[in-house]
């Protein structure tokens, strides 16, 4: 996994409540067996203006000019700013593999799909939750000023204006930012106490053996 | 300390504990299908890793198998990546092992949500874990059962343990009785309806009450498989005497004297009487009429009798304009009676309905009758092999395909639409299903969800219907 430390980064805005992680990337696209190449069709029935199939060349397809991640105000952009339980829905990782191959490495919403949720940590996609009025005031920033960008900064637990003029902290799971600062492969982390698994399993298999075999 | 339900669970399960309280949970069931699982194997054999414990996992090819030309074999799958899914879950089975494997075309193939309960394969008490979110269906059976990504699949693949923090626990109390016509999943409607699609997020949610008791096992994990349309990862249900008579008798399920152990064990897995709860939630089961979905999301949801909202009276902003945008990508107007929706196809399937009580309660609505003529396809795709040939042993087919509905061979289907069975842009359908999203059902299809009675009485009629009326 890659690491997450500091992150500075042009925010795109996606106004919408309940984005569903089919909504994200949908299903035509989970019949891969790898996890990359999503980011062409990351949102796919609202980027463009046909329907995607897996293997066309998106390059080639009728983009949706209304659509916000179309605009050139969002070009590059890192950081997605996002309203309410954002990846609900499906537990499909392909979520937060299509936001990172688009370029995405953080969304900040209000809260999130649980799963989602997870699943982003996992990939070192940076899921932030601050409070509704602050995601509020962003989509405002971000309405008011082109260009907009946040620094994000995971040690610190901060989120801020370039210019430091305002900064928002957000809470994570003290071993979540472990993992992420450093990279961590957590199988590898579980694996080292294998020893302790080991152990609870011969106890389960004496004490329930119909849960194995 | 009194426990609830999901407290003992947890606890039980609890290997090792970081000092944040993320602790390392042990699984004790792994369901593994076609689409989240390739990248797991994948990255195993990157790292030279191995499965830890290979009788922990059932698996079987659901999301993406063809619901006709089974007789054309694995070339019946016309999708060459869809293929290349169906026969790398087989390759990674083969090299790999599991307890049981129902892989496409098998005679106990079938939704991966309906083959563990039926096969004995989800017992109580078990941790249940599958890379897909609807797995909070097996917590009927006193199940921790939670859905995951593919990275977690990967990481019970090699360690048999997850990573998790505890959720918070919320009691979902539905007393009284449920009037003819109203089902399981007009309970788990009725509640998204009320507390939202993000209302139970952060919490593991037990159902209890007169109403729950009374329902079947199939009644169970409806509404335990509409959890996570709710917001919470994991619905449960306290074993009772349904619970071990269901069991009794399955081909996983322990026998002779461990029966009589497991029972022993199972009987204390109930909320201790005065446990403590964070959030508590009652529906009067006798208020709770056929719902019917009319947006975009679970949430957006009436009673039959009721109309199409205008988001000209919600006062909230944000939620105006999601109602508006629904409206508008469903093709309805508000303050339409529900009742005058009219339909183009109807789908009876899905984990959420597929099983054969739900097969049973669509073939006596349509029993004899014939689906409207304007219903361009009605179609009706049992969970699994051994729900098919129970129907048809049951004659149940006979009822469908006379009354104008395709008999189909199991899977997902159009639940999500990833094999041939979709909606066209447009379309609109009566489903069991339980998401109802953008494109959901195919690119620019509208989903209303419904009961099994509800959308069997919705093709007779060509709209939808008040089946508690309708006879
Ligand atoms: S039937 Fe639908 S919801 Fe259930 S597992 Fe299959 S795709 Fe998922």
């Amino acid at each position: 996994m890659e690491k997450f430390t500091v992150h500075i980064g042009l925010v795109a805005p996606l106004d919408r409540a309940n984005v569903d992680t089919d909504a994200i990337i949908p299903k035509q696209f989970l019949k891969s067996i790898k996890r990359s190449g999503f980011g062409p069709n990351l949102f796919d029935a609202w980027r463009y203006r046909d329907i995607g199939e897996p293997g066309r060349d998106n390059a080639a397809r009728p983009l949706n000019p209304d659509f916000v991640l179309n605009q050139p105000r969002c070009r590059g952009a890192s950081i997605l700013l996002a309203r309410a339980n954002f990846g609900c829905g499906s537990s499909r990782e392909h979520a937060p593999w299509a936001l990172l191959d688009f370029g995405f490495r953080a969304v900040i919403a209000p809260s999130f799909g649980e799963i989602f949720q997870n699943n982003s940590f996992k990939n070192g996609l940076l899921p932030i939750v601050l409070a509704e009025r602050e995601v509020d005031t962003l989509f405002h920033d971000v309405a008011a000023f082109p260009g907009f960008r946040l620094a994000i900064d995971l040690d610190r637990q901060s989120v801020a204006t370039v210019d430091g003029g305002r900064v928002m902290r957000f809470e994570i799971d003290p071993f979540r930012k472990h993992c992420l600062l450093n990279g961590l492969d957590e199988i590898g982390l579980t694996l080292r106490h294998a020893g302790e698994i080991r152990a609870f399993e011969a106890k389960r298999r004496a004490e329930q053996p119909w849960l194995f075999g | 300390m009194q426990q609830t339900l999901y407290d003992k669970l947890w606890e039980g399960h609890v290997v090792r504990r970081e000092e944040d309280g993320t602790a390392l949970l042990y699984i004790d069931r792994h369901l593994v299908h076609e689409v989240t699982s390739p990248q797991a194997f994948e990255g195993l054999k990157l790292a030279g890793r191995g499965v830890w414990r290979t009788d922990s996992i059932v698996a079987t090819a659901d999301h993406n198998t063809p619901t006709t030309g089974w007789e054309r074999g694995v070339d019946g799958i016309d999708d060459a990546t869809s293929k290349l899914q169906v026969t790398t879950l087989d390759d990674n089975i083969r090299s790999h092992g599991a307890k049981a494997y129902f892989p496409f075309l098998d005679a106990r193939q079938g939704i991966v949500h309906v083959i563990g309960p039926e096969n004995g394969a989800t017992l109580p008490g078990m941790t249940v874990v599958c890379g897909d979110s609807h797995t909070s269906t097996h917590g009927a059976f006193a199940c921790l059962a939670f859905g995951i990504g593919t990275s977690e699949v990967e990481h019970v693949l090699a360690t048999q343990c997850l990573l998790s923090k505890k959720s918070r626990n919320m009691l979902v109390q539905v007393d009284g009785a449920l009037g003819r016509g109203v089902s399981a999943k007009d309970v788990a409607l009725a509640l998204i309806g009320r507390i939202g699609t993000a209302g139970g997020t952060g919490y593991a949610i037990e159902y209890a009450g007169s109403a729950i008791r009374a329902l079947s096992m199939e009644g169970r994990m409806t509404i335990c498989n509409m959890t996570i349309e709710a917001g919470a990862r994991c619905g449960m249900v306290a074993v009772d005497d349904t619970t071990i008579e269901y069991l009794r008798g399955r081909p996983f399920a322990p026998k002779g004297e461990q029966w009589e152990r497991a029972v022993a064990l199972w009987r204390t897995l109930a909320s201790d009487p005065d446990a403590k709860f964070d959030r508590v939630v009652r529906l009067d089961a006798r208020e709770i009429k056929p719902q019917v979905t009319w947006g975009t999301s679970p949430e957006m949801v009436v009673a039959i009798d009721e109309r199409v909202p205008d988001p000209e009276r919600e006062k909230d902003a944000a939620r105006r304009e999601g109602m508006a945008r629904a409206l508008e990508y469903m093709g309805l107007a508000p303050n339409t009676p529900m009742r005058d929706i009219r339909i183009d196809k109807v789908f009876i399937g899905s984990c959420t309905n597929s099983r054969i009580e739900d097969l049973r309660a669509a073939a006596a609505i349509v029993k004899g009758r014939r689906v409207a003529q304007s219903v361009r396809l009605a179609m009706v795709v049992p969970g699994s092999g051994q729900v098919k040939r129970q129907a048809e042993r049951e004659g149940l087919d006979r009822v469908f395909r006379d009354a104008g509905f395709q008999w189909r061979e199991p899977g997902c289907s159009m639940c999500l639409a990833m094999n041939a069975d979709r909606l066209e842009p447009g379309e609109r359908c009566a489903s069991t299903s339980n998401r109802n999203f953008e494109g959901r059902q195919g690119a620019g299809g509208r989903t209303h969800l419904a009961s099994p009675e509800m959308a069997a009485a919705a093709a007779i009629e060509g709209h939808f219907v008040d089946v508690r009326e309708w006879r």
